[in-house]
């Protein structure tokens, strides 16, 4: 029953930031709205409730690693895609592999 | 180039590509749920940043940036993948007002509650939009 709260909590945050980057130009700055703190947002307000700050605290820190992950990976999508003109589900999803060894390796090297 | 919102944008959009930003959504939060319950909350919070809502934006971007060309009698392939290059490099910037977010949570939460959230929003917000603002600056003087 929690993960299916979760489930259509998520959803909702994750369709409201997309809509907004949908209607925003210019699409530089729609693309904002890709790294919005969507699922963060959905997360943490259930987990606070239910596991409190400290808990949520721990998840915050580790965050800030997966969110840089995230900005190697924007690089690196962007650049197969005007350097070697993949398409953009080729791309992205390619590019979700360095995204988890650099967010688990830089995990493993800082937090243990 | 002001902001602006361009609500012709909703019509290119079909209701089925809602559905599946939705599910992808509620799928990034319960992933990240699972994570942190079976191996702890450093590692669940890796997965609040996980990038499988981008995967459908940007190909959607794509798609709709190619249909649009080709109503116009052209191809459209190159424009679609520029409008999605363009759509990542602006999440590049996003990432790092989310890495923002996330130290406002670690530093906050234990004191504020439901306002580090709040706060590292507005941190989010005022981060990406600031260096999304100076990239334009910098590519203009260029």
């Amino acid at each position: 029953m929690e993960y299916l709260f979760r489930f259509l909590a998520g959803g909702i945050v994750v369709s409201t930031f997309a809509v907004l980057g949908d209607v925003l130009r210019p699409k530089s700055f729609a693309g904002l709205f890709g790294a919005a703190p969507s699922v963060a947002l959905a997360t943490l307000s259930l987990t606070l409730w239910k596991e409190g700050s400290d808990y949520v605290s721990i998840e915050g820190r580790s965050m800030i690693l997966g969110a840089l992950a995230l900005a190697a990976y924007s690089l690196l999508v962007c650049q197969l895609l005007m350097r070697a003109r993949w398409s953009a589900l080729a791309a992205t999803t390619t590019a979700i592999l360095p995204w988890l060894a650099i967010a688990l390796g830089s995990k493993q090297l800082f937090l243990g | 180039m002001v902001v602006r919102v361009k609500w012709s944008a909703f019509k290119q959009s079909r209701w089925y590509e809602y559905v599946l930003r939705f599910v992808l959504g509620g799928l990034a939060t319960t992933l990240a749920e699972g994570v942190a319950n079976g191996f702890g909350p450093e590692a669940g919070g890796l997965f609040l940043a996980f990038p499988a809502i981008f995967c459908a934006s940007a190909t959607l971007i794509e798609k709709h940036e190619r249909e649009r060309k080709q109503r116009l009698g052209l191809s459209g392939y190159r424009r679609g993948i520029d409008a999605a290059a363009l759509d990542a490099a602006g999440a590049g910037l996003g990432s790092i007002g989310l890495a923002l977010f996330g130290l406002g949570v670690c530093l906050l939460a234990p004191t504020l509650a439901i306002g580090s959230l709040v706060l590292g929003s507005v941190a989010w917000l005022a981060v990406s939009v600031s260096l999304w603002r100076l990239r334009r600056e910098l590519r203009f003087v260029k």
